[in-house]
């Protein structure tokens, strides 16, 4: 029980003055993922049946790594801003909070760093 | 995490029956949500028959008949009956609206009426408003200015007069806010679309003085940033209004002032 006065609660701990940049780019990373989903829809379809010297050839040259590199970081990075915001909406515990986020995070950050070294691997040594 | 199903003391259960009184040609069948604070029963959900003949068009006007003439204990909040001030916002059909601008012959089968979601119950068909009452304080609703005050009225061009057109028309019932699954699950810190269209009511308003603050006081992961563009509040607002579309407005200058 609180007698803590209606005001004073919804005052709480005032406003954390963030959440722009959060939002921003979310829609940035929705925004940037349209033409690099279409091209990766169409890249990797229009390469259907070529053997694996033909796959590491083009995935290797530099347009083809550059564009993989940023599909990745785009989409791990929006995926980790979505997520957050599904963790913050139905956990009210502090700590299960906290923990399930960092967990996220590292996941997506563990995710995108094992793809953009494949790509870089094919790159530099393909 | 997030409370999906009632507390066990708060699930309805059974509920008594009053049968029609009257000619009974033209009957209409109404399930009301009952909870009494004085006992320690369970909510129930009372059936109600009422004579079509004899009754005002409105859901309202059907309550009121109940009230006057089968049950004198049935609680419900209500004032102006022509939709201006919100006291009788609750939830009909499964929508919230308001019960004397809801036309009864727009419910096919029985009329199902429930207090608005998600809120405290203080007695059948009344809610806690507190909370939402404290945080449209926390907006502070009232123009600030620093410049000195005019011998007569604040001028405002007839354009930026327009900007706080489906602004000003809100009611306060709070149909929107009790609709929003955000601010089902986050309330407590989510200030909702109905405070969140009066904060950009006074944001949009050329007369006042403190944009700045108000932004910085909304600038929060919570009081803000918890929409999610779900929409119910504007399909259920009583008065067509858009608080969607205010929260958006506001979402846009707060990029706006970055640079």
């Amino acid at each position: 029980m609180s007698l803590r006065s209606p005001i004073g609660r919804v005052r709480g701990l005032g406003s954390a003055k963030e959440g722009v940049s959060h939002w921003w780019s979310q829609r940035m990373t929705a925004v940037a993922l349209v033409p690099l989903t279409l091209w990766f829809v169409a890249a990797v379809t229009s390469h259907v049946g070529a053997d694996h010297a033909e796959m590491v050839a083009w995935v290797g040259s530099p347009v083809t790594a550059g564009l993989f590199i940023l599909l990745i970081a785009a989409t791990f990075y929006h995926a980790y801003l979505g997520l957050q915001v599904v963790i913050e909406d139905y956990f009210h515990s502090e700590a299960a909070k906290v923990v399930i986020l960092v967990l996220i995070k590292g996941a997506c950050f563990v995710l995108a760093l094992i793809g953009v070294l494949s790509v870089l691997t094919l790159l530099f040594e393909g | 995490m997030a409370e999906f199903a009632l507390p066990a003391n708060s699930k309805p259960k059974g509920g008594q029956t009053h049968p029609v009184t009257g000619s009974g040609k033209n009957v209409k069948t109404f399930k009301v949500y009952r909870w009494n604070p004085d006992d320690e029963a369970n909510p129930s959900i009372d059936t109600y028959q009422v004579d079509m003949d004899d009754c005002g068009p409105m859901v309202l006007d059907a309550l009121i008949k109940i009230k006057n003439e089968t049950d004198s204990t049935l609680t419900f909040r209500r004032s102006c009956r022509e939709g201006v001030c919100g006291s009788c916002a609750m939830n009909i059909d499964g929508t919230n609206t308001l019960a004397c601008t809801k036309y009864i012959s727009d419910v096919d089968d029985e009329v199902k009426v429930y207090p608005l979601p998600h809120m405290p119950v203080v007695k059948d068909l009344v809610p806690d408003l507190t909370h939402v009452y404290a945080q449209y304080t926390s907006i502070e609703p009232w123009l600030k200015s620093a410049s000195t005050a005019p011998e007569r009225e604040r001028l405002q061009s007839p354009e930026e007069r327009e900007k706080l057109d489906g602004l000003w028309e809100c009611i306060l019932c709070f149909c929107c806010s009790t609709s929003c699954p955000s601010y089902w699950w986050n309330g407590d810190r989510y200030l909702g679309p109905a405070i969140l269209l009066q904060a950009y009511r006074w944001i949009a308003d050329s007369r006042d003085e403190d944009t700045g603050s108000r932004l910085d006081n909304l600038e929060d992961p919570f009081r803000l940033y918890r929409c999610h563009t779900i929409m119910n509040c504007t399909r259920t607002c009583p008065k067509s209004l858009n608080p969607a579309k205010a929260i958006a407005e506001i979402k846009k200058l707060m990029v706006e002032r970055r640079g």
